[in-house]
């Protein structure tokens, strides 16, 4: 992955939500809170997908969101990188059988970092995005 | 002259966790109506129940809210428990209302944090989510999970919370209860805080009754509706505490309402966890069969009344599964308390009956009509949070 070298020191990510029950929502917020302080690594949350390295994606992904998840993929300046977070979006988890979910999240969109886990914890997502971090360059 | 704006907020930002759309049409700075369009997340969860077995479907609708995920959960025994005429052991009703409880403290907090945020007061984002972690901690040690609890099944309660447990959780509460009054204290003393919110987004007490608001929304209004007072299940009845309301039904009455009723959870949990000393016996009954019927059930969720209704045909799935989430009648209430605001207290207002994104969902949007200018719910936060410097500065007071 050597075209991501320039991405090494200061992360910054996008947190999608394409249908998810918010637990994993509120582990990645919880991550940049003092007690994980996810800002030590350089990686910081950001409003507006334009100005974002990685995509942290959550949820099993919903008919209505399919779309515009592929838009705001495909408004992300390049390099890309994606993060999968939680087994919806890694499997589509415990709603695989509804009629309104088309995911998981990899049928869609490239998808480089799987963290397992429902929800994971904030020790494995940070885990997860260091292990992302230390792969590039 | 006259322009018409549409706002539109959302569907994907970082702090909203889950995807719902807003469109504020607005005039100049004041807003003059909004329009609600959900269904950015919808899971498909009822249908996904019908072919679930009873025991299953608890996990399911577990994850129905990742906020909320005990509510659901106990609405959905409740409503089992109903159907089938069971009575469950005392000693699960007390479990069921502690961890119902603790699930109250962090997500009133969470909500404390979050309205921090809006109103650009990051400072009281990071410091009440900050003292959420202890909570968190005191979850992992009763559950085992942080979030996600598993800890109801029909018939009652899958784990026990042992004797030798009492006392370090007793302390753990005691800890977090003093940093939670250091936070309430400070919020509801802050200057800045009382000039950005009191007397913004008003719901009237009949406003609040037509609109059939639930839970903190309603009960800032005036309006003392709670489900654990009105028809008690799990330990609600067992135990001493009472419903705080606000008459005022404006932004800061609800964030008085969510502070203060922390400490009443505190002290429920606290009078559980006593009673579990004395009371002895199973956490659960087997549940053999599932009767024909319907059933129906009921929680105080954090944000108001779950309603859970099952029909069931005698086998071990249900026919049907229907639910109302709080949220879902409480986000038309926005109808009456946005309209006449300026857009710089448009958020706050919508963030004022902590919408749970995934029980209902939610997106806002506004366009300039005439000139065709989209604003984004960015800007809106930029504007919160410009209003929020004016008042400090006319107050002389520095950023922090």
């Amino acid at each position: 992955m050597g075209k991501f070298w320039a991405l090494k020191k200061s992360i910054w990510v996008f947190h999608m939500c394409t249908g998810s029950c918010n637990n994993c929502d509120i582990e990645i917020l919880d991550c940049l809170t003092p007690k994980f302080d996810l800002e030590r690594f350089g990686i910081l949350l950001v409003g507006s997908i334009r100005h974002a390295d990685v995509i942290l994606v959550t949820g099993a992904v919903t008919r209505k969101c399919l779309p515009r998840m592929k838009l705001t993929w495909e408004q992300m300046p390049q390099p890309k990188l994606v993060v999968g977070i939680g087994s919806c979006a890694l499997s589509t988890g415990i709603f695989s059988p509804g009629y309104n979910i088309v995911g998981p999240v990899d049928k869609h969109i490239p998808v480089h970092a799987y963290v397992p886990g429902c929800p994971p914890k904030p020790e494995a997502i940070i885990d997860g995005v260091v292990k992302l971090v230390g792969s590039l360059g | 002259m006259n322009q018409k704006t549409i706002i539109p907020v959302g569907p994907f930002h970082p702090l909203q966790e889950e995807p719902e759309f807003f469109e504020l049409e607005v005039e100049g700075e004041k807003v003059i109506d909004i329009t609600v369009n959900i269904g950015y997340n919808h899971r498909s969860i009822e249908k996904i129940a019908e072919s679930k077995t009873f025991d299953q479907m608890v996990f399911l609708v577990e994850r129905i809210c990742g906020i909320c995920s005990t509510s659901h959960p106990i609405a959905n025994c409740n409503a089992v428990e109903d159907l089938a005429g069971i009575e469950i052991p005392e000693r699960a009703k007390y479990i069921r209302s502690i961890v119902g409880e603790l699930e109250r403290l962090h997500s009133h907090l969470l909500w404390a944090g979050l309205a921090g945020h809006f109103i650009g007061y990051n400072t009281l984002w990071m410091w009440v989510w900050k003292y959420r972690e202890p909570i968190l901690d005191l979850f992992e040690a009763v559950t085992g999970n942080r979030n996600h609890y598993a800890m109801m099944k029909p018939g009652g309660v899958r784990q026990d919370i042992e004797e030798g447990a009492i006392p370090a959780l007793s302390k753990g509460l005691d800890e977090a209860e003093k940093k939670i009054e250091m936070v309430t204290k400070a919020a509801l003393d802050d200057p800045v805080l009382a000039a950005r919110l009191k007397g913004v987004g008003i719901l009237s007490k009949e406003e609040a009754i037509d609109y059939c608001a639930v839970g903190p929304t309603a009960r800032a209004s005036g309006v003392d509706i709670d489900v654990r007072k009105d028809e008690p299940y799990a330990a609600y009845g067992l135990v001493d505490w009472k419903i705080i309301t606000q008459e005022d039904g404006d932004v800061f009455a609800k964030v008085v309402v969510r502070l203060l009723e922390c400490f009443e959870s505190i002290k429920i949990i606290r009078q559980c966890l006593q009673k579990l000393k004395t009371t002895k016996g199973d956490i659960a009954v087997q549940v053999k069969e599932i009767p024909p019927g319907e059933g129906i059930g009921h929680h105080e969720a954090p944000r108001g009344e779950t309603f859970h209704y099952i029909r069931s045909d005698g086998s071990n799935m249900p026919v049907r599964l229907k639910v109302r989430a709080p949220t879902y009648v409480n986000l038309p209430t926005c109808k009456v308390t946005v309209p006449g605001e300026s857009v710089a207290d448009a958020t706050i207002i919508l963030a004022a009956i902590d919408p749970c994104y995934c029980c209902t969902e939610r997106l806002v949007k506004v366009i300039d009509r005439e000139r065709g200018r989209k604003w984004k719910w960015e800007d809106l936060l930029r504007l919160s949070r410009k209003k929020t410097e004016r008042i400090k500065k006319r107050m002389g007071i520095s950023h922090e």
